[in-house]
């Protein structure tokens, strides 16, 4: 279980984050949707000790966060991150195969490479890629050698922020369809962010809206079109009128 | 503000800035007898550092050794002293010239290049992504880097001195008309173990200090291009004081008295 609980962070004089309470329970996809800018990724960053919350704790598993715990959660944990944050000094199957390389599932690196190989092919990427720098793949390339990155250890805790933005419809899907595989198969406990309906319905099980650095809607995918909250009903729809301001 | 108080402010500042860079340094320190240690990354810390720099100090080392030989051998001549040239030029590159310039151009080469680097890495979200994939950054980065400067300099030092020596020597038996036999039987009869001692002791800490700049800077840059621009800017301008600031505190320190 993971559980944000009254979290504040300004950055100078943006307020972005204001008591965000949120909890992911053991197994559970939690997807996180809200306008770009609304402090998401700032919220991901805030649970994993990133970035220090000005105010408020993170629970995981009941228990009040501390160095140890994160590093034991830290090991057992893969994200991808919103810009990919590949290493542009190692070759793809060395991205993918960063944490086989080294640290406690060190192992020889031929075995490392061959299972970076595979979840290049998970993510709908060919061997031919795995010698090439991160710079000479298109930015939807990279963002899957950072899933496959995200993956390749087998982790129980994962974060995906935005992983079919920038792809095209069919990879998206693929993607959508791999990540709901990750959370059913293995089990894994997992935040995603996404803009993406399409992603929100094939991925979550429950959804949290934030805004105006709160969480303004939470409840289960099913309940998402009955929602009688004019924010959710603003932004899954996909309107220009509403509450929810379009200059910001 | 009065200009009282923009002098204070400032040396507050400078007092701050030291105090960080110090507890950096002792954060180094602290990682690098503490496992895990990341070969892979020293081994290639060492190539990038040392073998690559060779040029730059090999050109600079030469031409500084030649205008050295030509300067003693004119200021030698208005009290009749041109012999010393061979015995000036080897203390000059030894004890002085050697160290400060072959640390000043890893400032300019490694100290710049590490804190562009990681400066990137951080504005590109990959020093969290190290960081989520249980490295840490200090271990991974900083500690390879400076231990490889802190290692390598202090042999790129004493290439240095020998270039620099072997300029004033062409110089010198090419154009001053010195007998090359005697050239070299000065130089080297007159040398003591104390002045390599202190060249290679210097070289050291300027390795060091080049690199924890670069690493330090790079590691608290701010955000976007100009987050690295400045990191780059600062971590050069920053190494070469400091490392002109230990070279004079060295020079007292090792040939007090
Ligand atoms: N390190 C930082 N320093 C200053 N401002 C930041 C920083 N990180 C994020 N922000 C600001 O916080 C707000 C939320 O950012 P983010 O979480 O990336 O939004 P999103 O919901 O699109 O992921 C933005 O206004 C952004 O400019
Ligand atoms: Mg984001």
């Amino acid at each position: 279980m993971i559980a944000p609980q009254n979290i504040h962070k300004t950055f100078g004089g943006n307020r972005v984050l204001q008591g965000v309470d949120l909890v992911v329970d053991q197994g559970a996809s939690m997807v996180i949707i809200g306008g770009s800018g609304t402090g998401k990724s700032v919220l991901l960053k805030c649970i994993l000790g990133l970035e220090q919350p000005d105010k408020g704790e993170v629970l995981i598993d009941g228990q009040n966060i501390t160095n140890q715990n994160r590093a034991d959660m830290l090991g057992r944990f893969g994200m991808l991150f919103q810009s990919a944050a590949l290493f542009d000094s190692l070759t793809i199957w060395q991205n993918v195969a960063f944490r086989l390389l080294r640290g406690r599932q060190k192992r020889p690196r031929t075995e490392a490479r061959d299972i970076a190989i595979s979840k290049l092919r998970r993510v709908g990427l060919s061997e031919k890629v795995a010698d090439l720098y991160p710079a000479e793949l298109s930015g939807g390339m990279q963002k899957r050698v950072g899933l496959a990155r995200a993956i390749a250890a087998d982790p129980d805790i994962i974060f995906f922020d935005e992983p079919t933005t920038g792809l095209d419809p069919i990879m998206a899907g693929v993607i959508n369809d791999l990540i709901r595989e990750i959370v059913t198969e293995i089990g894994a406990t997992t935040i995603t962010i996404t803009h993406d309906m399409s992603s929100v319905r094939a991925i979550a099980d429950h959804v949290a809206m934030l805004h105006h650095g709160r969480v303004q809607w939470c409840g289960s995918v099913d309940t998402l079109d009955q929602a009688q909250d004019p924010f959710v009903d603003q932004f899954i729809n996909g309107r220009s009128e509403g509450p929810i301001e379009t200059v910001r | 503000m009065t200009p009282l108080a923009a002098l204070g402010r400032t040396v507050l500042g400078l007092l701050a800035s030291i105090g960080r860079l110090t507890l950096f340094f002792g954060e180094t320190l602290g990682h690098m007898i503490r496992p895990p240690f990341y070969l892979r990354e020293f081994g290639h810390a060492l190539f990038s550092i040392g073998w690559l720099s060779l040029p730059v100090v090999g050109l600079t080392a030469i031409f500084t050794g030649g205008a050295l030989a030509l300067q003693i051998y004119a200021g030698g001549a208005r009290f009749n002293a041109e012999a010393v040239v061979p015995q000036i030029v080897a203390i000059g590159i030894v004890r002085e010239l050697g160290p400060v310039l072959v640390g000043l151009m890893i400032a300019a080469r490694v100290t710049s290049s590490i804190a562009a680097e990681i400066a990137t890495m951080k504005v590109t979200e990959q020093i969290d992504a190290l960081i989520t994939l249980s490295t840490n950054p200090m271990k991974y980065l900083t500690v390879p880097r400076v231990l490889a400067a802190f290692l390598v300099v202090p042999l790129l030092v004493a290439v240095g001195d020998v270039i620099g020596i072997l300029g004033g020597y062409i110089v010198g038996t090419g154009t001053l008309g010195f007998n090359p036999s005697t050239y070299i039987r000065s130089t080297v009869d007159f040398l003591e173990w104390s002045d390599m001692r202190s060249s290679l002791i210097k070289g050291a800490a300027f390795g060091t200090i080049a690199a924890t700049m670069g690493c330090y800077f790079g590691l608290t840059s701010g955000r976007g291009a100009q987050g690295v621009g400045r990191a780059t800017k600062s971590s050069v301008a920053t190494a070469a004081v400091l490392i002109l600031a230990a070279n004079f505190l060295l020079t007292s320190l090792l040939f007090a008295a």
